[in-house]
């Protein structure tokens, strides 16, 4: 082949990798920077219900962007039922439709939240005023009572409202309150007496969030407007804290039912919710469920594969490390590659368990491959025999660990065991035949490549670079092609050949 | 900076015309060695059965053990045998050649006075078979030929090893060449980094130039005392035209061929190498690229005996060893 080809080749290698780069950059903002972590909710709505046997039709209000919060995916799981999703402006709601249904149903519906201080809620519209249903006597005059004596004591909705409902749940709780809570349950009673004294609010619905939490319940809040209309806040209607929540979710801001369940009896909806910690950037590409062509990554797969190529597309870097320092330095290791899977061991155990964990292994393990040489056996029985000793002499130091309280150094059996093995076949072979001096080259070229490819491959950045952007890999490739081609000098050749330029030859 | 002293730097190393491991594997090895070749060069039972065909002459073959099975025939191969050598055929870098100088009562002694007794051997030849010494651990066979009788001029430079010469054979002219000789440091064994002394030699007459051990300039023989300046290969022209015959025998462009020089045979190739090493060129104190260049530049399909006399011509040079310029007689 042609250089002309070659210089063609690496250089398609480049633009690709940079044009797909740059356009996964450019296209779907992922950042070129790890950034900071963000945290996402996974929340799974139950709901559960005897059909009776006739068409069910089941309507559940579904959270949308609010303030701290922002949908990233959602899902169903219904066999047999159709599905839609309904918005309007009093929020959004699923619809699961079937023609016939009998016994015990469930349904599922699962949301990613993430939680994003940016996000803002969308302008809410405040409900129309209600037409109150005016009270029975003697309720009229406990309600007008009350309503008066918040009223008297604040000065805008928002205060009207705290003071109504400390008046009824706090300790002024009054004879008046007592009297018509005993008609209704606290939240419809406040938004009800705010009606009243002609005050925009509605009871609305919210999870709070907690890691790991099942079963639970959606609360109720109530939401006051103000006097524009425009703007709202939070109650709680049991202790009257104003505002929202941190970790509060707001599932249904309609001031409609959550869940309505049509041919069916006994209808429940429970929650489950856990929480974890994802880069910035993964949380950002889970807007982007479609993948086309130039989208193509690994990101369509799923999360248990994904896992998997993270550490599979790091491998190259580990490689590239290996080309640099053999063709630019002229490191000696002791098999081509090996140093890349200890790499990879130490990114399970951290740098200083694997040094000693390495060290150690390959220590007792060329003790015993030494007394194995007198043996006389055949070599594949001998490298077998080496690598059960590897096996017991790990699983020996991992108790050993595990006894003496050293959590760390249970992390050792994450060692690539049969290349342990070849590993301490080669430098016992070595040694015999050249010497401590060479196993001690050799062996410690290969440990300075690991733990320096570990660097490399361990570096956040350069995580997130190949795990995000898949044209890095082309780009890598050119990199060593155009290395596999270079004809310059080693670094230490400058040391080797140094002698030749010290005497000047006489001519 | 002190450390820096020990360091020089890439632009007078290229003045110097060294080339570096890199330039070596793309520019030469990898343009001129042709892959499909290696196998005869890599296997040296290939070798040496083409050697014959080709009437290079070779140290004579006792025998070959190809199964674990005939591991307990060799003590009955080697009756009647004093001195023999046993090596992998797919070995690289000298390792597991096993040396045996005499036969005593049962004893096999190595050169440097150890014993061996025949499970010893057996052992070794195991570990041979087995692929233990082979390139990438492939099964093996071991190839058992009897000791040379180096020549009794040579005697005096070596110790307890047979000194042997590599010629740098490019496009089948010998364009450099240097003979090492084995030390107590180096085991008997003839490798440069196991602390043989490398001696660079005059490709017009196969006298000494310069020499080194572990890369740095010596003037005698670390074991032996004996001065190095004296020493001449003889049957020079011979030695390089086997060495250039070579380039025919294998169609290897860059090719080292490792000769010995035997009482009654004279030269004799004992193993070629399709990937030479550069120390040579610390033995010589001068870079290949000079001459590696100028071969480039001259027409295919010149014989043998033409490229031998242009080799001679053109990279004659003087002794460094010497005080008086004119000592080594340089002929054309």
């Amino acid at each position: 082949m042609s250089r002309l080809m070659f210089y063609i080749i690496v250089g398609l290698l480049l633009v690709v990798g940079i044009a797909t780069s740059v356009h996964r950059h450019v296209q779907f903002e992922i950042p070129w920077l790890p950034g900071e972590q963000r945290q996402v909710w996974e929340i799974e709505a139950g709901i559960n219900f005897v059909a009776q046997g006739g068409p069910v039709q089941v309507d559940m209000a579904l959270p949308s962007h609010q303030a701290g919060f922002r949908v990233l995916t959602e899902n169903t799981a219904s066999s047999g039922y159709g599905l839609a999703y309904q918005s309007d402006e009093l929020g959004r709601t699923a619809q699961w439709t079937i023609r016939e249904a009998t016994g015990s149903q469930q349904l599922y519906y699962s949301v990613q939240m993430l939680v994003s201080q940016d996000a803002r809620t969308p302008v809410q519209a405040p409900p129309e005023t209600p037409v109150t249903t005016p009270w029975e006597s003697p309720y009229d005059t406990a309600a007008s009572q009350l309503i008066e004596q918040a009223w008297a004591r604040s000065a805008s909705n928002v205060t009207f409202a705290r003071e109504l409902i400390r008046d009824i749940n706090g300790e002024r709780q009054s004879e008046n309150a007592r009297l018509l809570l005993s008609q209704e349950d606290p939240s419809p009673l406040v938004v009800r007496l705010l009606n009243q004294a002609g005050v925009l609010a509605r009871e609305v619905s919210g999870l709070l969030l907690e890691d790991g939490r099942r079963r639970q319940t959606l609360s109720s809040w109530i939401q006051v407007f103000d006097e524009s209309g425009e703007e709202w806040s939070i109650f709680n209607p049991l202790t009257g804290e104003q505002g929202k929540p941190d970790n509060l979710l707001l599932w249904e801001t309609g001031g409609r039912a959550v869940l309505e369940v049509q041919g069916g009896t006994n209808s429940r909806v429970t929650f489950s919710m856990m929480t974890h910690n994802q880069p910035a950037s993964a949380a950002v590409r889970n807007h982007y469920s479609e993948d086309t062509l130039l989208n193509f990554s690994i990101h369509s797969l799923p999360l248990e594969e994904q896992a998997l190529f993270q550490t599979i597309l790091l491998i190259p870097i580990g490689a590239l490390m290996v080309v640099l320092l053999r063709v630019l330095v002229g490191i000696k290791t002791s098999g081509t590659f090996m140093p890349v899977l200890i790499a990879l061991a130490f990114i399970q155990t951290t740098l200083p368990t694997g040094l000693i964990g390495f060290l150690l292994i390959v220590a007792v393990g060329l003790i015993i491959r030494n007394y194995l040489s007198y043996l006389n056996l055949l070599l594949v029985a001998r490298v077998s025999a080496v690598i059960i000793t590897v096996i017991a002499i790990i699983a020996l130091f991992t108790v050993l660990a595990y006894r003496m309280g050293l959590s760390a150094g249970l992390t050792i059996t994450f060692f690539p065991m049969i290349i342990l093995a070849w590993t301490i076949e080669r430098m016992s072979i070595l040694w015999e035949e050249e010497g401590p001096k060479q196993v001690l080259i050799q062996g410690g070229g290969s440990l300075i490549t690991a733990v320096l490819a570990y660097l490399a491959m361990n570096n956040p950045w350069v995580r997130h670079i190949t795990f995000n952007f898949l044209g890095v890999q082309l780009i890598l490739m050119a990199f060593i092609l155009l290395l596999g081609n270079y004809t310059g000098y080693r670094l230490l050749e400058l040391r080797r050949f140094k002698p030749i330029t010290d005497d000047e030859k006489p001519s | 900076m002190s450390w820096l002293k020990n360091w020089t730097w890439p632009s007078r190393l290229r003045d110097k015309g060294i080339i570096g491991m890199n330039r070596r594997n793309i520019r030469y090895i990898g343009r001129y060695n042709k892959r499909r070749l290696y196998p005869l060069v890599d296997d040296k039972l290939k070798t040496k059965l083409l050697a014959q065909q080709y009437g290079i002459t070779t140290p004579e073959l006792i025998g070959t053990v190809t199964t674990q099975f005939g591991v307990k025939h060799i003590g009955a191969m080697l009756i009647g045998h004093n001195g023999f050598v046993i090596k992998p055929a797919k070995g690289s870098g000298g390792k597991g050649i096993l040396v045996v100088d005499k036969v005593v009562d049962n004893a096999f002694i190595k050169p440097s006075g150890l014993q061996l007794s025949i499970t010893d051997v057996e052992r070794h030849v195991s570990n041979i078979l087995s692929g233990l010494y082979s390139l990438g651990g492939s099964p093996d066979v071991a190839v058992i030929e009897t000791l040379i009788n180096f020549d009794e001029s040579l005697m005096d430079y070596t110790y307890e090893g047979v000194p042997d010469i590599r010629v740098i054979v490019f496009k089948g002219y010998p364009v450099m060449a240097m003979m090492r000789l084995s030390t107590a440091a180096s085991d008997g064994k003839a490798n440069l980094h196991q602390g043989a002394v490398g001696v660079g030699l005059n490709i017009a007459t196969g006298a000494a130039l310069r020499a080194v051990q572990f890369d740095r300039p010596c003037f005698s023989h670390p074991d032996t005392g004996h001065d190095l300046a004296s020493l001449v290969v003889p049957q020079w022209e011979t030695l390089l035209n086997l060495a250039a015959g070579c380039y025919e025998m294998t169609g290897l462009g860059y090719l080292g061929t490792d000769m010995v020089l035997d009482r009654q045979h004279g030269p004799m190739l004992l193993e070629l190498n399709a990937r030479p090493g550069l120390a040579i060129q610390m033995t010589n104190g001068e870079g290949l690229r000079r001459r590696l260049d100028l071969i480039e530049r001259q027409p295919d399909g010149v014989p043998a005996k033409q490229r031998v006399a242009f080799a001679q011509h053109h990279f004659a040079r003087q002794s460094e060893l010497v005080e008086t310029p004119d000592a080594s007689p340089v002929s054309a």
